[in-house]
């Protein structure tokens, strides 16, 4: 099985995914990127969906739980690059991702979570 | 020149004017104006296949350069009236109704002769009804381009995406929003901003006269749909009635942002990509 590699920017853990995504390696991908932050320290999480085709609620899922996962280890994610066929389809799924930060590009998920950083700097 | 030829020929010659006045007879025209018109037409019509039969035109098809003359008037004659709204039965009566003038000049032609008006005739009748059949033919072509060219205007009309500012669309909606229609505008709004990269859209509702819980459920749809590809999403235009109308039936618009009027919208999003306008006061 192959596993979607993880790159660390900084602070910023930077996920692409150019694959089809199976059931298995979302799963996979879910917990490396929860060992990945815990291990880091990592603050933001940006997930790039741009080569991504084909989704499934499977998948939908993946997404919103990676996000939950990440928001309990204090870094905010970002699902950037989304085709509009992948949003028709999870919305037609019911997925509408409440909670999950979204951008157009991987340029502006991170300048979205620099100014997240910023805020949260700011409330401390 | 075969001898039913020469016959129509003559027919058509020696008739002249008369041919024309008995075929507008038998065709039955309902005004002055419209009897006026069938004249002028049955006479360009007469004289074009009396030319083409003279260049030696093919009666038994109306294949061939000989031909081209009255085709293009059959043509243009059927789309005229095709865009008037007159019926291809209409039409191609009017072009039978040549036959019964014709055939009586081919008899007086004829004579006695029983076994050679047999066979003029049968050449005149192939003729008429070839030319019928290409009047219908051509009827019908100009009909359906004419809905070709309004389906794919309706087309359009339902879904213009503007670019609005660097960075901001908008969609104008007109009309009653269905399912299929929605659907249209929404994959092209979300396309357009992956391609633009604009970072915010406005759906302009001014136009659409009623809002129910079906259009606000694809509304939100739509809305969802922008979010998640990282695009914020104003809604503008909504009228006191529909902002009554959505709130009696409990339609939860909350997380969207919605404004009165596309201006409204506007100056928010100028506000929210950063630009100010000011203006420049001047002396009067």
């Amino acid at each position: 099985m192959e596993r979607i590699p993880i790159l660390r920017m900084g602070s910023v853990l930077l996920v692409t995914i150019q694959v089809d995504m199976q059931d298995q390696t979302a799963m996979a991908l879910q917990e490396d990127l929860a060992d990945k932050i815990a291990k880091t320290g990592a603050n933001g999480v940006l997930i790039d969906i741009s080569a991504l085709e084909i989704v499934d609620s499977f998948v939908g899922r993946m997404l919103a739980s990676i996000s939950g996962i990440a928001r309990i280890l204090s870094a905010t994610t970002v699902v950037v690059g989304m085709q509009p066929a992948v949003a028709i389809t999870l919305v037609e799924l019911g997925l509408s991702l409440e909670g999950v930060r979204t951008a157009l590009n991987v340029e502006r998920g991170v300048q979205l979570l620099q100014r997240a950083r910023r805020e949260t700097a700011v409330g401390r | 020149m075969k001898k039913d030829l020469a016959a129509i020929l003559s027919a058509l010659e020696t008739g002249g004017q008369g041919i024309v006045a008995s075929w507008v007879e038998e065709a039955g025209p309902k005004d002055a104006a419209m009897r006026r018109s069938m004249e002028s037409e049955a006479g360009e019509i007469a004289k074009a296949l009396h030319d083409a039969l003279t260049a030696g035109a093919d009666p038994s098809s109306l294949q061939g350069a000989a031909w081209g003359e009255l085709k293009s008037i059959l043509e243009s004659l059927s789309r005229s009236r095709a865009a008037r709204g007159q019926s291809a039965g209409d039409t191609s009566l009017f072009m039978l109704a040549m036959k019964k003038p014709l055939f009586m000049r081919l008899q007086q032609h004829a004579g006695s002769d029983s076994a050679a008006l047999m066979e003029s005739i049968w050449t005149a009748s192939t003729v008429v009804d070839r030319i019928a059949q290409h009047t219908v033919a051509t009827f019908q072509q100009a009909r359906e381009d004419i809905i070709k060219r309004q389906q794919e205007e309706l087309l359009e009309l339902s879904t213009p995406v503007i670019k609005l500012w660097e960075g901001v669309l908008a969609v104008p909606m007109i009309g009653v929003l269905d399912s299929n229609r929605t659907q249209i505008v929404m994959e092209t709004l979300l396309q357009t901003i992956a391609d633009t990269e604009s970072g915010l859209a406005i759906i302009d509702i001014t136009g659409v006269p009623t809002v129910d819980t079906l259009v606000a459920q694809h509304l939100l749809k739509t809305v969802s749909a922008i979010r998640l590809m990282g695009a914020d999403c104003i809604i503008s235009g909504i009228r006191p009635q529909i902002a009554q109308t959505i709130v009696h039936l409990g339609i939860d618009l909350q997380g969207v942002t919605t404004k009165a009027t596309l201006a409204d919208a506007l100056s928010i999003a100028l506000q929210k990509t950063g630009w100010r306008i000011s203006r420049e006061t001047r002396e009067v």
